[in-house]
């Protein structure tokens, strides 16, 4: 994880440091991909319409199914949340929220592209 | 399969705790017992305690005040669930469903179960409702007598029904009532036996008795009052045969159902010392606990501080939320709850609130009574002018506002809220005039300013918003109209125009949308919502309701507006739901199904073992489905394209299973093979699901074609079926299955191959130009009439035929297999990998366990049962 990344990487900050997920160029603007994290954890990465990308945790806590990378995004309010395919639960995309039941979140990791 | 023999701790439960955690055993899964999970988990302490659930009947809390509706609106067993998607999963709550406890130890404080299992509890709550009480008649084991608390007592009924003519219930109350209703449902001619002078003794006086009376018995149930139940006679097969009464008559009857009152389940209370009424229930202090500080009892099994046991939800769901608060370590108490009810009962509206029955000390009754009509209104009004209660048969359209005002005095007198609209009501009178105290939802307490603040604060605009928002009108569902009124009064106040835009991008609908696409050959979602979405959208991410839409139109048109055919193209694919992304429809545990498309269900030998090999070397799960064809269950994301490769090597191609447009056209063996077939019904099945297949539209289509007028392919349960005649095809449309079933309505009579084909295209693309979204053809039918719809793509008074018949010409003409496409290239094929960063390690939380000899899911959390 401390090796410098090659410019147009993903990166997520995981409490050992920056994480190097994929080239930028892996994603598809409004849907997610999941990525294999250290000790088997898993990240749903997206990137928006705008360019910019996120990454929350990719476990649904309704369900236990690692599928939010695979939901539709949307905006709320000019933030990009992500709805889950299962039971289309929302999540915001910057805190890992969840926007249709406030006792439930899932992980967010700050995410950022290697200039 | 991976991970089989490895059933890990889910993600989802929270962390580890240092100390340990106490343990709140819950005994009883009914309607109360859920509310209170429900409460436990909105004060957070479901997730930091141990919360067991000791359930007797085989299936999680139901709507057991909606139990009749699984005869009347054909609703199943799952309809009625209460228990949320999920919700014990997420809280980590043990169900053990089917099994009571049988024995309580208060000093060691365990429970035991029917299984042998013994939890020590911290906290023990009692739920365990009532038991339906049986007269002690002679002849009441005979069989073919039920009682009526229980889906399963439900099914029990109905299954004895079928070979019966005539059926029985004994009580006239409430339930006795429903459960005629439900008799009267199944076919049997019905009769009711009440003891006491009237029907629903309880609610109603002696006025409303006989209004209630009167329309029962129009509606062909026989009403016997003021007489008691003897025996109960057996035939020689030791079936019910009659039914001895009092006055001396005999009332042959096949079945019969008990519904005389209910008693509280106190047995496991009184078996371990814990002090229970003289007539029964589980004597609890307002803070719901019982004589040990450690035990409550809520619901119908306790007697309450007031010293009475209530036989309603509402009470029983303020019972659960007292002693939830004091579990969490707060102050909640019950005192008391008001007995106000209303029903549909029959057909018949009925309600009473309040002291119904004029108990109070120089009370006054205000009366309006239309025996014709079978109307009966009556109010109780205090001698202040203060209203106390009321009655009202027939129309109870002024419930939702009377039984607010109760403990006031209302705004107009009296006999203008009973009069009938138009006879002299001076002022109009409705939901706006309630002060914000009232209370609208009884059943989760919510008041008429709590329900203003929704709209008004929380940005709230219908009433099942509200309901998300404040849980009003999620109870028994009595207040759903005034609720609608209070929120359009509210909306119009602050000046919001309701919305029929399709979502908060969108203001036009469905059908608006697909019109701007069509007419001005708009190709991309970008461009839709930059030019034509709500301002504020424009620009933005869009949302879950209009990507998914927006994609379907743009696929349903795509030929003929000059796109590429393929829904995982630039532009189209990060539009598509989840399902669609992926051709394949994903699963609870996250992994897809396979479904390859079987015209008409008829497929080869060599066919049949390509599946099974397929199957076999993925280690899929293999079900036959009631579309004629084969699903394939457990495929990772990763596994997809050599999945699919395999099957389209084959002759195989996409069956679309996964999309919101054609599934599968059924099909009998017809002319070919059966005695009776008058056409030729596969070789139909199949040129119609190849004509229709890969047409994208609002929502599924199904479709069957049936040899002959016995009609064994249930066409008209289809959205268009077909069905054989003498002289060509009748063709129906507007049919479905599910939980609103609805029998297809004959659209045309005996038409050639060709007129058959040319009417159901301009049928289809009429529906998905106009119906909206997830709107089935049922649905869209109902809406816009079954004489419309004949009228323009019959008649053409629209003038459109001819442009409805060339959409299809082109959907026909620019259909391509979607996976066969996809395989061929590697951009689309990018998507399948389960891991951006390790594209072939299978993703660790897919697993299964075995069933039967195949798989199934393994859900990190499994309800245990
Ligand atoms: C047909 C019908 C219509 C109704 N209509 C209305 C209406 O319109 N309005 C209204 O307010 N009310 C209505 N009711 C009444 C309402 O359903 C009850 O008030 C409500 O269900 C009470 O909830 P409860 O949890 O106390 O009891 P229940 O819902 O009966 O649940 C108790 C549960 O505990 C289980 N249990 C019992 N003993 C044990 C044990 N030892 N171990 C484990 N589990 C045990 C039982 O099997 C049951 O599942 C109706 C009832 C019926 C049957």
């Amino acid at each position: 994880m401390t090796a410098p990344a090659a410019p147009g990487s993903v990166q997520l900050l995981l409490p050992g440091g920056w994480f190097t997920a994929c080239p930028v160029g892996a994603l598809e603007p409004g849907r997610g991909v999941a990525v294999l994290l250290p000790e088997d954890a898993q990240a749903a990465l997206f990137l928006d319409s705008a360019g910019a990308v996120h990454a929350i945790g990719n476990i649904d806590p309704f369900t236990g199914a690692a599928v939010l990378s695979h939901g539709l995004l949307g905006s709320a309010a000019g933030r990009p949340y992500v709805a889950s395919p299962l039971l289309k639960q929302r999540f915001d995309l910057a805190t890992g929220r969840c926007l249709d039941d406030e006792a439930a979140s899932v992980p967010a990791y700050p995410a950022r592209v290697v200039g | 399969m991976d991970g089989m023999d490895n059933p890990t701790p889910g993600a989802a439960r929270p962390a580890p705790q240092p100390a340990p955690a106490p343990t709140i055993v819950l005994v009883g899964h009914g309607m109360v017992g859920q509310r209170f999970l429900e409460a436990l988990a909105d004060r957070g302490v479901a997730g930091r305690a141990r919360v067991v659930v000791l359930c007797e009947e085989p299936r999680p809390a139901y709507d057991r005040v909606h139990l009749t509706s699984y005869f009347s609106a054909g609703a199943r067993p799952d309809d009625l669930a209460l228990v949320p998607e999920g919700f014990m999963a997420r809280y980590g709550i043990e169900l053990h469903l089917g099994d009571p406890a049988v024995a309580v130890d208060r000093a060691a404080r365990t429970v035991t179960a029917r299984s042998g299992l013994v939890v020590r509890y911290d906290t023990l709550v009692l739920a365990t409702g009532s038991y339906p009480f049986v007269p002690p008649v002679p002849g009441r084991d005979a069989e073919g007598c039920f009682v009526y608390r229980t889906i399963e007592d439900l099914l029990a009924i109905e299954a004895y029904a079928a070979g019966a003519r005539t059926g029985t219930v004994v009580g006239g109350g409430l339930l006795g009532l429903e459960a005629a209703g439900a008799l009267k449902g199944l076919g049997l001619r019905t009769h009711v036996v009440e003891f006491a002078p009237r029907l629903m003794p309880v609610q109603v006086d002696e006025g409303g008795g006989k209004a209630l009376r009167r329309t029962v018995e129009a509606l062909g149930v026989q009403v016997h009052t003021g007489v008691g139940t003897q025996e109960i006679t057996a035939g020689p097969d030791g079936k019910v045969a009659a039914m001895a009464l009092s006055d001396g008559s005999e009332l042959p009857t096949d079945l019969v159902v008990f519904s005389a009152g209910v008693r509280p389940r106190d047995e496991l209370a009184r078996a371990c010392g814990l002090p229970v009424g003289e007539r029964g229930g589980i004597v609890v202090d307002a803070a719901c606990r019982t004589a040990d500080p450690a035990v409550y009892a809520i619901g119908e099994c306790a007697l309450a501080a007031d010293g009475r046991v209530y036989g309603l939800v509402a009470p029983g769901y303020e019972m659960a939320e007292a002693a939830a608060a004091g579990i969490a370590g707060a102050e909640a108490s019950f005192t008391g709850a008001d007995l106000s009810t209303k029903l549909k009962l029959l057909g018949v509206d009925v309600a009473s609130f309040g002291d119904a029955h004029g108990a109070a000390e120089g009370c006054l009754d205000v009366l309006y009574s239309d025996p014709r009509a079978g109307i009966y209104r009556k109010l109780v009004v205090a001698p202040d002018g203060t209203l106390l209660g009321g009655v009202l048969v027939g129309d109870v359209e002024s419930y939702g506002v009377l039984r607010p005002l109760t403990g006031t005095v209302p705004p107009v007198a009296p006999e203008h809220l009973v009069l009938p609209a138009g006879a002299g009501a001076p002022v109009a009178f409705g939901p706006a005039a309630l002060p914000d105290a009232a209370v609208i939802c009884s059943c989760h307490n919510v008041a008429k300013g709590a329900i203003r603040a929704a709209v008004a604060e929380q940005g709230c605009t219908t009433a099942a918003e509200v309901g998300r928002c404040t849980r009003a009108g999620t109870g028994c569902g009595s207040c759903a109209k005034v609720l609608g009124q209070l929120v359009d009064t509210e909306l119009a106040a602050a000046g919001i125009a309701v919305d029929k835009g399709l979502c908060r991008c969108f203001a036009q609908t469905r059908a608006e949308l697909y019109e701007t696409v069509l007419a001005l050959r708009i190709t991309s979602y970008r461009e839709l919502l930059d030019r034509h979405g709500r301002p504020e959208a424009r620009g933005g991410e869009g949302c879950e309701v209009c990507k998914p839409t927006v994609a379907s139109i743009l696929a349903s048109l795509a030929p003929t507006i000059g796109l590429s055919g393929h829904v995982l193209d630039a532009g189209q694919a990060a539009l598509q739901d989840t399902n669609d992304h992926f051709l394949a429809n994903m699963q609870k545990n996250g992994s897809y199904s396979v479904v390859p498309r079987i015209p008409g269900g008829e497929i080869t030998p060599e066919k049949l073992i390509v599946i099974g090999e397929v199957a076999r070397d993925f280690g899929l799960y293999t079900k036959i489905t009631g579309g004629q064809r084969i699903d394939l269950f457990g495929a990772r994301v990763e596994q997809l394209p050599r999945i699919w490769a395999r099957l389209v090597a084959a002759g195989f191609e996409s069956g679309h299973a996964y999309g919101k447009a054609l599934r599968t056209v059924k099909s009998c063996v017809g002319s070919a093979w059966c005695r009776y077939g008058v056409q030729d019904s596969v070789r139909m099945a199949i040129d119609l699901e190849l004509r229709y297949r890969g047409l994208r539209s609002p929502h599924k289509l199904k479709s069957a074609v049936s040899g002959c007028a016995r009609e064994c392919a249930e066409a008209q349960s289809k959205d268009f079926g077909v069905i054989a005649t003498a002289a060509g095809w009748n063709l129906y449309v507007g049919g479905n299955g599910g939980a609103t079933p609805r029998h297809a309505d004959l659209l045309a009579k005996d038409l050639s191959d060709a007129e058959l084909v040319r009417l159901i295209d301009r049928f289809l693309m009429f529906y998905i130009r106009t119906a909206e979204r997830l709107e089935r053809t049922s649905v869209w039918l109902e809406r816009i009439g079954l004489d419309h719809v004949r009228d323009v793509v019959v008649h053409d008074s629209l003038g459109i035929c001819a442009e409805l018949e060339q959409l299809m010409a082109d959907h026909v003409a620019g259909y391509r297999d979607e996976w066969a496409d996809t395989l061929d290239d590697p951009e689309r094929l990018r998507r399948f990998v389960s891991f951006v960063n390790a594209p072939d390690t299978p993703d660790p939380t897919v697993r299964f366990v075995p069933e039967r000899g195949q798989i199934k899911p393994l859900l990190p959390l499994t309800v245990i049962s």
